[in-house]
């Protein structure tokens, strides 16, 4: 089993190496083959691994370097279900990109595949690694091939801006994670994460653990799109290619907040294990603040790419809530709703591109009605399914996984948590329902002045239209698949109880290490079956039934956010809370230094 | 151990920071993230540091000579190696904008933005 560790990440970077190499001698649809292939054997190893580590970690030192006496001198991959299922979504949202891809690239470079295999291998990398510094690596390897895959069709300076913004962002956030992994290995002399976390537990917080942790927290964040370093992610998922696209949205972001709970809970949580309280209100109140920021302003979107970048945001502020919580149960809500959330985006990120493609445009007022043939009908479905999914319909995955963080929020205290966190899915999901009836339906008004601020792109200047205007059924399977993935996760049998016995491996800090450093396998945490309460299907009911009667309310009403109307009051703060997003990259370099000064500020004080 | 080097690191990050808040020019701000990226390099090497100990090269020492923490230095290269893609990919960034809106001023592209 553990030879199968590294070969996740290896297969797909010697494959990138290979179609770099041999790509100029061989024809495109060689490329995808391979490309294809390669995303695929990354999604069973990494499934196999998934299985294979359910007792315990699956743990591979590089070149046999196994620790010595309790020291790590080598450097390892410590593989658990959580990360081997996030590297499982990462295959096969790749997989599903490069089918998509045959379809919808006219012609495609064999450096696209090259760059989307690093792409992959990063990521795969990143969700597996036991080592700070090897974090590190593979973040700075998966940002730099997003940056140039973001960039990578240009058609307008859009695209551009989109890239610059989300590359100078991330490489601040990247710098901070540096000198935050720097500091712990100046205090513990270790890079390991077990041992780092062995050197610092029941040590005394001091500055120099503040200042790493929140180096490290801020770093992760800004990957991940949280208020107040959110921006750039609305400008670059707003211009990635789809099948770019499909790997940000799905998967990119969340696995910043993955990185989030590996450091906290295998480095700092022995060091702060009396200052949870702080820890906990400060991501769970950021995790709000990002859900409510991102709901809100995918309300705000006429453009469908763009609306999907707000959900993104707003669905990585309920993770950040879960997994803020600081209980098992609200981590393994987190965990299965990245995999849930992550495969519907990706399939609505393809949906639009479909649209795109076939009816030339991808701003939700230009589309009204032109999608109501019946041509359309199942397109039209696929985007009302994904909507109900993004609204946590029960009994499905989003609803599974909500469910999960809100219980948790329960039990915790933070009950007002629930009310807030249904509201950003009632939000997230009229907005993908309302799009879907002004499309598909000819719903609603023509003219939405919050709605069409964006730049009037020329109708056939989308990357996509460019090309004839195949109507090929092979661009519907990929979503369709990853629109199953993400419902059908909730019937896996067991798997709500599964998840929160591997959510409570993970949190046992001294168990991990005993287990990389020692070699002793802890025993199996009790299996407690996952039942429902009331409450669960009452907000999940609540949540579908508010998406749907909001998409409503802004469909039939006849004046939209006029002056006389009773949503006149409403435009004023929207518009305000659209200008705070700038595009400029100086706002949002200011906003990520505010951001980390709040941070260093309330933990600061609260952690001594 | 000295405080100094944390201060410059503190400083070389801030300043360039600033930098990026403040930039009127890409390649300007290019630059001003190099700088922000120096102060990893100085964090870096001042924790593997020394008093009197000779560089990690362990032919022709003996074996119990001081040497400085030689992880950090390969910390630090790896650290470079990685940023340079970022600069080049920055600056190219840079030229495609140029060639498409023939400015290189942040302020003067804004499509996207609300």
């Amino acid at each position: 089993m553990t030879t199968l560790v590294p070969l996740t990440v290896a297969v797909p970077l010697l494959a990138a190496a290979a179609i770099a190499a041999l790509g100029r001698f061989s024809p495109a649809w060689a490329d995808n083959v391979v490309a294809t292939a390669v995303a695929a054997t990354v999604t069973v190893l990494s499934t196999i691994l998934l299985f294979g580590s359910a007792n315990h970690d699956t743990i591979h030192w590089f070149s046999g370097w196994t620790p010595r006496h309790g020291v790590a001198i080598g450097i390892a991959f410590t593989v658990d279900p959580i990360g081997a299922g996030l590297a499982a979504l990462a295959g096969a949202l790749m997989t599903a990109a490069f089918v998509f891809s045959w379809g919808y690239f006219e012609e495609v470079a064999h450096l696209y595949y090259t760059m989307m295999l690093i792409f992959l291998g990063a990521l795969a990398g990143f969700a597996l690694t036991g080592d700070l510094f090897n974090l590190f690596v593979f973040f700075e390897l998966m940002s730099v091939s997003a940056y140039a895959l973001t960039g990578y069709r240009i058609t307008q300076p859009g695209v551009l801006q989109g890239a610059i913004n989300f590359a100078v962002t991330n490489t601040i956030g990247a710098y901070m994670v540096a000198l935050g992994i720097a500091l712990v290995y100046g205090r513990t002399g270790a890079l390991n994460m077990a041992q780092a976390g062995e050197a610092l537990a029941g040590k005394r917080v001091d500055g120099l653990v503040i200042a790493s942790l929140v180096l490290l927290t801020v770093g992760f964040l800004i990957k991940a799109g949280a208020v107040p370093f959110h921006f750039w992610l609305s400008d670059a998922y707003a211009v990635a290619p789809a099948p770019v696209g499909v790997l940000l949205t799905g998967i990119m972001s969340d696995l910043g907040l993955h990185a989030i709970a590996r450091v906290y809970w295998d480095v700092f949580s022995g060091a702060t294990s009396g200052h949870a309280g702080a820890i906990r209100g400060l991501l769970v109140g950021v995790g709000l603040l990002t859900a409510l920021v991102g709901g809100v302003m995918s309300l705000l979107q006429a453009d469908l790419k763009r609306l999907l970048a707000f959900v993104t945001i707003s669905h990585g502020g309920i993770f950040l809530v879960g997994i803020g919580l600081l209980e098992a149960r609200g981590l393994a809500g987190a965990s299965l709703y990245v995999i849930a959330d992550g495969a519907l985006k990706g399939a609505f990120f393809l949906a639009v591109a479909v649209v795109v493609i076939r009816l030339g445009n991808s701003d939700e007022l230009r589309l009204r009605g032109r999608g109501r043939h019946r041509r359309h009908l199942g397109l039209g479905l696929l985007f009302a399914v994904c909507g109900l999914g993004l609204a946590a319909l029960p009994p499905f995955g989003p609803f599974l996984s909500k469910s999960l963080i809100e219980e948790a929020a329960r039990g915790a205290g933070y009950g007002f948590a629930v009310p807030l966190v249904t509201l950003a899915t009632v939000l997230t999901g009229a907005a993908v329902l309302r799009a879907t009836g002004r499309i598909f339906l000819g719903l609603g008004p023509r003219r939405e002045p919050l709605l069409s601020e964006q730049p009037d792109e020329p109708e056939e200047g989308e990357p996509e239209a460019e090309k004839s205007r195949r109507t090929r059924a092979v661009l519907l399977v990929p979503p369709v698949v990853l629109v199953l993935i993400g419902l059908g996760v909730a019937f896996a049998p067991g798997i709500g109880a599964r998840a929160m016995q591997q959510a409570v491996r993970f949190q046992d800090r001294a168990a991990y290490a005993n287990e990389v450093l020692r070699g002793r396998v802890p025993g199996l945490p009790p299996l407690a079956p996952h039942t429902y309460d009331a409450a669960d299907w009452a907000w999940g009911t609540l949540s579908v039934a508010g998406s749907l009667a909001l998409a409503a309310l802004l469909l039939l009403r006849r004046q939209p956010f006029s002056r006389r109307s009773r949503f006149g009051l409403v435009r004023r703060p929207a518009a305000a809370l659209k200008a705070w997003h700038s595009g400029a990259i100086g706002d949002y370099a200011a906003w990520i230094c505010a951001g980390a000064a709040g941070f260093s500020v309330v933990w600061g004080v609260l952690l001594r | 151990m000295s405080y100094l080097p944390f201060a410059v690191a503190g400083w070389l990050f801030f300043v360039g920071l600033y930098g990026v808040v403040t930039s009127r020019n890409y390649i300007h701000l290019t630059v001003c993230l190099t700088v922000m990226q120096s102060s990893t390099y100085v964090v870096l090497l001042a924790i593997g540091y020394r008093n009197g100990a000779t560089a990690p090269i362990f032919a022709g020492i003996s074996r119990s000579a001081k040497t400085v923490d030689p992880v950090v230095q390969a910390l630090t290269l790896t650290d470079i190696v990685v940023s340079v893609v970022v600069v080049a990919l920055l600056l190219s960034l840079t030229m495609d904008m140029f060639a498409r809106a023939k400015t290189v001023d942040p302020d003067e592209v804004r499509e996207l933005s609300g």
